[in-house]
Formats: structure tokens, C-alpha cells, sequence
């Protein structure tokens, strides 16, 4: 399999810019790949799934009694962001991160960007993710979005955009660093020769990060990660995080409140927590404050976190930038909070509630993509140049019913990489999710995880929706690899191995 | 360690051993049958009846046949204590505490199940003891794993106690498979079918060859009942799983040995010194099928306790 014949199209491509011409910082993997045998490339892109499935890095499909597994279909063709680029978006998102944490600080506590009039208060009352309970909360160091895995995309001219912040519960960061362990050993050689910035240290940051919030006096704190349990789609990523962490992984059941601290069970009785990594929402955390239903939280954790005797990332509250309305606002909160223009653009985003602007999207339902402000994954949303007359209809009354709920953006062209179908390169369209962890400082993963729409000519990257994923490189573009690597000490006394005598 | 993990540690354990164990029972049959002079009925019944699980097994298949009584322990999904099952429970349990046991513990189990659902889709009936043999291995490979890549330390020692625990349980169980199968056929006594049966059932707990070089050469039905029963060094034996688990136990506790502070230790101290001064003659008198269901039925009563002491642990 040989890329001569690739044709990047009409699409802005990761690797090449004209057919045979792949980009400067591409090049020694196209031309390992094109010096490959036939076949090799097919062999190793299997082996790469053979260890993935063995490795158990897999998600979980309950629709049968067998539990069925699946891995999240992984190919071998990576997409590579040079060096210069990915430092403009490393900036871009720590700008971002900053001005959000200061955001919802602010909404939670003085709400200033209201009284100056650049958030009307109605859109954050009428937020599902604001979270009345959470006023006057105050995090250690003011931080409430620990970890956050920002979605960015590209469009046909080369731009980049923040599609999504997700700043609850993001997921995928385990595959990122699962798929690199793969790639090392499937790519070897072009490891030796291109200077690919290392994504291993992201489980040391995310651990400082969660001892950051330990409160100081306190030598030896206890960190566990809080799971919904082996059933939700992400176990293994929670799973992988505490062991690469080195901490405990707890479900609810194993947590209880006693004598106003948050405890766990144990073979030598109750044992205090003092920070969580939690994997469950908001809603789900502590059935007194939230949701009754919920058997997944711990009765009385609120309470607790009121008084600041146990600290969780990510703070809870953190939902409510993520609405699609907030959204659109973040470049007035960079602007506001730190007077800087923000460095990377959101997508245009039309706001229903605005009448003018409601008009303007009722009218061209059919370029726009419509989404709900509280729903993701894919749900709730109308890609009006593929959709019937009849399903735009059904969104325009739902737009005219409930406009606070509504927002629209421009149909993006995904730019698109390389990628193994069947027995050809295709293009196809991608996204990139990097890591985010606001500790002392922020620190921005290299890379991130880039999913691909697997099925030819599709938008949806989602693992639910048939989307699999590809390592993400961020390579400099002068020369070899850089990194000093050190000389390996050889023992000079010269110790004899052993030997069993006749 | 949380209870949660330490239950989970201590199942994966007996779950494997299990599965393991349901192998030999297959395979002790197997080789009875293989000695058994031709015309001899096939005795597949008393398999099933030693399990406990006979009424679950006249629920879901019509007569017990060689086909569907290995079907039924081997690979019936419904059947909690088949292979498959205790494979995929032993999965689950490793998949909940992953972070806890090393990765090649979690790729052994994971190879493992998936191993056996391979088998369950093939046409197995070809090669059945090669198949056993795998899972024996696989078995093996794991408690090896498990020794030379965890830290030895609470959760390793609630390992150790569940598949130990388990296998005093099997061999138990092994033991009376004979007893069943003899029951029919008193006359058989001392003859060369009887030490057939003897050798057979020794090569199953993978006992034959340590048993001959003990010093008692020939295969007498009361030395391989002492063999498999009392003796303090083979790992298979009832008494040195027993003395194994207790030294499990009060490494976790950190009771001296010889004392107890808690049910566990107590019950389980007794079962001990009570084998350290039993004799088989003893056993015999006794006899050997009553024994052995007393011992199980003890051996269930300190896995109740281990559950009430560290698992089940309240405000």
C-alpha cells in the first residue's frame, strides 16, 4: 500500500497538500509507509488491534448477556500537527481555560459579568448545568475545572475553532496514551527519526494536579478517582487513570459520610478522603443535594464539599459553561475578564433567543446545523444541508417553542486525514480533542485524541456512531529528534553473572 | 485496602481455581472411564451429584449424558459454576480492580475467558482433554503470574485465602467422585481395576508422581485418601491449603499465629489443629464421604466469616 495515488480533494488534508506532496513535517512517515512491503502496513494495523483488545482497551456494549466489548476502532495512520501550529493552540486554550475558571468563579460568587451587563441573567437562571447549590462555593485556589478536554476542529480554509469545552467529565484521554504505547511499537523506526513530543507524563500532571487540591497541611492525602462502576462506557478509562495514578478507584457504595468527613470502606474499617477525581455527574453525585434516584453518589458529600473537607475535580457546577448559549460567549469573557481578543475563534454560533437572530437561522435551516444547548454526543442536533423539508420543519417549531434552547452554526468542512479502509487510503474527516489540567499552572497534553468519521464522507467522529480514533503527533519541523537522551551507565567493576557449578 | 477490592481479589482467585478445578473433575472422570473394562456403564450422574448442583442440572437437560454433563460444566452460560461462568466472573471481578493487580494478571484472565469462549464455539467434543489441559495451565499460569508480579502485600494474601480455600474445597470434592463411583461396585475392592481407578484419580489432582515418591510405593486407597487429606506439603492437600490460608490470614491481620482475634481466626485456627491431629484410620471410621462433606461444610463457614469480618464492613 503506497500513497502515490492519494488524493487529499477539495478538503483541507493533515498530511498532504497536494496529491503526492504531503506536508513538510509528514514526510518520514509517508515515506516509511511508502517503503513498506506489501501488506506490512494491513499486518500491523492488525496487530495494533490485537493489542488493543488484549491491553483490554475497550468500551463496554451491554446489549447482550456475554458483555460484549468492543475496541474503539483505532487506525494506524496518525495525524501530525506541527510544532509552530500546535503552540498557537496550546496558548489558545490556556487563554480559554483561564478566562472559564474566572467565568464561572464569578457566576458562582459575585456574578460581576452580569452587573456589567455582558451576560443577560435570564440565559444563566435558565442554564440545566448552573447549579443553584453550588453559590458561594469557593474551591481551593479558585479553581473549578481541573481537567478539561477541549473539542477543536478545522475547517476547509485551515482554521481552527473550539466546537465544545466540555467541562464536566471529559473522556479519551486514556486512548491518547494507549494509542501511543501501540504506535511506538508499530512505528518504531520513524519514533527514532521524527522528534514527537511525548504524551506519558499526562498521569504525573493530572496526579499534581489532584494533590494540588489537598489542603497543604496534610503530608500523606488520600486521592481515589470515583467510577459509576464496571458497567459505564468509560470503566476502563477510570480504571487505567487510578492504576497509571497509583490511587484508589471507588464506586459510591464504597464511600460513606461519618463524622462530618467523607470516608471509605475498608478491610481495616473507614478511612478518610480528602480528593476526588469523580467520573459521575453532577445530577448523579449525592442523592440529597440532587438527584433522590440516583444510587451511583454518596448521600451527604455536598455537605461535606460545602465545608471544604474534601475537594473534588471537577468542581461541581462546571455544567454550566458548558451550554451551548454560555458558549457563545466566551470570546466576550476573554475579553472581559483578561482584555485580551481571544487567540482561538469559536464557531460562529447564531443565538435563537435573539429574535433578529432567530429569523436568520429559520430562514437558512437548510445550510445550518442546529443543536440543543444542553444535549452532546451527537443528540439533539439538525444538520440542515442533510436533512428532509420535513425534519427542518419539526426544528423550526421546536426553535419557535423553546428559543432559549437553540442555538446554530455554519455546516463545517472537517479537514481530513489518511486514513486505512478496506484496502485503500480514504480521507476522513476528523476532530481533536487535547487535555487540559489547571493545577498550579495549566498544562496543555501534547497532541490530544483525534477521532475519525470511519465511514466514507461521514461528519460524526463519535465512538457510539461508528468513529474510531488515530494517534496525534506534534512534531517540529527542523531536523531530528531533539530530545537529549542519557548514556546508559555501563557497570565498570565488571561483575561475573553467576554460575552454577559442575 | 476498600473491601470492595479485597472481596473482588479474593473471588478472581476462587473463580480461577474454580474453573480449574471443574477441569479436573472432568478430566478424573474421563480417566475412569478410559480404564473401565468395555460394557461398563458410563457414570456421568455422580459427577454432577458431587458438584451440589444436581437439581439445577435435572432442571435444564433431560438425562445426564457424557454430552450434557460436560456441556453443562464445561460451557453452560446459565450454569454459574461452569468454566465459562467462572471465567467470566473471575473477568469481571479483574476488570473492577485492574488498577489494583498487575497488567499481566489482567492479560492472563483476559486470555484466558477468552480461550474457553473460543472452545465453547468450536466443536469441542474432538480433543476434550487437551482442552482441560489448557485450562489446567492457563489456571497455573495465573497463581505463577500472579506470584512473580504483585506485591505481595493485603490484597496478594486475600488472593492467596480464596484460591486456597477454593482448592481444599475441590479436592474434597475430587476425592468423593471415587467414593461415588466405587459405591456401586464393592467387589471391585483391591482389585487392578480398583487401583486403576486409584492412579486415575491421583493423576487428576496432579498427584500421582508426588505420591509415589513419598515413600509409600504402591497405591493403597487409605494412602491416597491420607495423601490428598492430611499430608502438609503437597499443594493440593486439604491440610496444607488450610495451614497456607491461615498463614494468609494472620499476615493480614497481623495476629501471631497460634492466637486468634476474630471468627475467621478462630474457626479456622480449629479446622487446622483438628487435621494436624487427626489420622486417616480416624477418617475412615468416621467415613470417608461423611468426612469429606463435613470438611466442605466447614470450609464454607470460614468463607462466611472472611465475608462478615472484611467484606461487609458498615459505619
Amino acid at each position: 500500500m503506497r500513497f502515490y495515488n492519494y488524493d487529499p480533494g477539495e478538503f483541507y488534508d493533515e498530511l498532504f497538500v497536494a496529491p503526492g506532496q504531503p506536508r513538510p513535517e509528514a514526510i518520514p512517515l509517508i515515506e516509511r509507509i511508502n517503503s513498506l512491503s506489501d501488506g506490512e502496513l494491513e499486518r500491523r494495523q492488525q496487530a495494533s488491534q490485537i493489542a488493543l483488545l488484549k491491553l483490554g482497551v475497550t468500551f463496554n456494549v451491554y446489549s447482550d448477556n456475554e458483555g460484549t466489548e468492543r475496541i474503539f476502532p483505532f487506525d494506524i495512520i496518525p495525524r501530525i500537527v506541527s510544532a509552530s501550529e500546535w503552540t498557537h493552540l496550546e496558548e489558545g486554550l490556556k487563554q480559554r481555560i483561564y478566562a472559564l475558571n474566572l467565568f464561572i468563579n464569578d457566576i458562582y460568587n459575585d456574578q460581576k459579568i452580569i452587573k456589567d451587563s455582558v451576560i443577560p441573567i435570564e440565559l444563566i437562571d435558565s442554564a440545566t448545568g448552573f447549579l443553584k447549590p453550588c453559590m458561594g462555593l469557593k474551591p481551593p485556589g479558585g479553581i473549578w475545572c481541573h481537567i478539561t478536554g477541549t473539542d477543536l476542529v478545522r475547517d476547509r480554509d485551515g482554521r481552527w475553532y473550539v466546537l465544545e469545552d466540555n467541562l464536566r467529565c471529559p473522556s479519551g484521554v486514556s486512548y491518547v496514551l494507549e494509542n501511543r504505547r501501540v504506535m511506538k511499537s508499530t512505528f518504531p523506526q520513524v519514533f527514532d527519526t521524527m522528534p514527537i513530543q511525548p504524551v506519558e507524563e499526562y498521569p504525573s500532571h493530572l496526579l499534581e494536579t489532584l494533590l494540588n487540591l489537598a489542603p497543604p497541611h496534610l503530608s500523606d492525602p488520600t486521592v481515589v478517582v470515583l467510577t459509576p462502576g464496571i458497567y459505564n462506557s468509560a470503566y476502563f478509562e477510570h480504571s487505567f487513570l487510578a492504576q497509571q495514578m497509583g490511587v484508589q478507584l471507588v464506586e459510591g457504595r464504597d464511600l460513606v459520610v461519618s463524622d462530618g468527613y467523607l470516608q471509605m470502606r475498608t478491610t481495616k474499617g473507614l478511612q478518610r478522603v480528602d480528593v476526588i477525581y469523580r467520573r459521575i455527574d453532577d445530577d448523579f453525585i449525592d442523592p440529597l443535594a440532587f438527584r433522590p434516584d440516583s444510587s451511583l453518589g454518596i448521600p451527604g458529600l455536598m455537605e461535606v464539599y460545602r465545608n471544604n473537607r474534601v475537594a473534588i475535580a471537577n468542581a461541581l457546577g462546571t455544567g454550566v459553561a458548558d451550554d451551548k448559549v454560555i458558549y457563545a460567549y466566551v470570546p466576550q469573557m476573554i475579553r472581559y475578564y483578561l482584555k485580551e481578543e481571544p487567540i482561538l475563534a469559536n464557531v460562529p454560533t447564531f443565538l435563537c433567543w435573539e429574535p433578529q437572530q432567530q429569523s436568520h437561522v429559520l430562514a437558512n435551516l437548510d445550510k445550518l446545523v442546529v443543536k440543543a444547548a444542553n444535549e452532546s454526543g451527537g443528540y439533539g442536533m439538525l444538520v440542515g444541508p442533510f436533512a428532509s423539508p420535513a425534519e427542518r420543519e419539526v426544528f423550526a417549531e421546536k426553535i419557535k417553542a423553546n428559543p432559549r434552547n437553540y442555538i446554530a452554526q455554519p455546516t463545517l468542512s472537517l479537514s481530513r486525514v489518511p486514513t486505512l479502509l478496506e484496502d485503500s487510503f480514504e480521507g476522513c474527516h476528523v476532530d481533536l480533542r487535547p487535555y487540559i489540567l489547571y493545577g498550579k499552572q495549566i498544562y496543555v497534553n501534547p497532541g490530544g485524541l483525534t477521532r475519525v468519521a470511519l465511514k466514507r464522507g461521514s461528519l460524526v467522529v463519535n465512538s457510539s456512531q461508528g468513529g474510531g480514533s488515530k494517534d496525534t503527533w506534534v512534531v517540529s519541523n527542523q531536523g531530528s529528534n531533539g530530545s537529549t537522551q542519557e548514556q546508559m551507565s555501563v557497570s565498570s567493576t565488571g561483575f561475573m553473572t553467576q554460575k552454577q557449578s559442575n | 485496602m476498600l473491601s470492595r477490592v479485597a472481596d473482588s481479589i479474593y473471588w478472581l482467585n476462587r473463580y480461577v481455581e474454580r474453573a480449574e478445578n471443574v477441569a479436573r473433575f472432568i478430566d478424573v472422570n474421563l480417566n475412569l472411564l478410559l480404564d473401565s473394562p468395555t460394557g461398563v456403564i458410563q457414570q456421568w450422574e455422580p459427577l454432577v451429584l458431587t458438584t451440589g448442583d444436581l437439581p439445577l442440572f435435572k432442571e435444564r437437560y433431560s438425562e445426564v449424558t457424557a454430552e450434557n454433563a460436560i456441556q453443562f460444566l464445561t460451557f453452560d452460560r446459565q450454569y454459574p459454576n461452569s468454566i465459562i461462568s467462572c471465567l467470566f466472573a473471575a473477568r469481571e471481578n479483574a476488570r473492577s480492580i485492574r488498577e489494583v493487580i498487575s497488567s499481566e494478571m489482567w492479560e492472563q484472565v483476559n486470555s484466558f475467558y477468552f480461550m474457553v469462549q473460543e472452545a465453547a464455539k468450536s466443536n469441542f467434543l474432538s480433543n476434550l482433554s487437551e482442552f482441560f489441559a489448557e485450562v489446567k495451565m492457563a489456571s497455573h499460569l495465573f497463581s505463577g503470574v500472579m506470584d512473580g508480579t504483585m506485591t505481595h502485600n493485603e490484597g496478594w494474601h486475600f488472593g492467596e485465602i480464596g484460591r486456597l480455600l477454593e482448592r481444599a474445597d475441590k479436592t474434597a470434592r475430587i476425592l468423593d467422585v471415587k467414593y461415588f463411583i466405587l459405591l456401586p461396585s464393592v467387589k471391585d475392592v483391591g482389585t487392578t481395576l480398583d487401583e486403576l481407578q486409584w492412579m486415575a484419580l491421583l493423576k487428576s489432582a496432579s498427584a500421582y508422581e508426588m505420591y509415589r515418591k513419598q515413600g509409600v510405593h504402591r497405591i493403597d486407597p487409605t494412602a491416597v485418601a491420607e495423601f490428598l487429606i492430611l499430608n502438609r506439603e503437597f499443594p493440593r492437600s486439604i491440610q496444607f491449603c488450610i495451614l497456607q490460608t491461615e498463614r494468609s490470614l494472620h499476615e493480614i491481620t497481623g495476629t501471631p499465629l497460634g492466637s486468634w482475634r476474630n471468627p475467621v481466626e478462630r474457626t479456622l485456627g480449629r479446622l487446622r489443629s483438628e487435621l494436624e491431629y487427626l489420622t486417616i484410620e480416624e477418617i475412615v471410621q468416621i467415613g470417608l464421604h461423611e468426612f469429606l462433606d463435613k470438611i466442605q461444610s466447614q470450609i464454607n463457614d470460614v468463607g462466611d466469616k472472611i465475608f462478615n469480618t472484611f467484606f461487609a464492613v458498615s459505619h
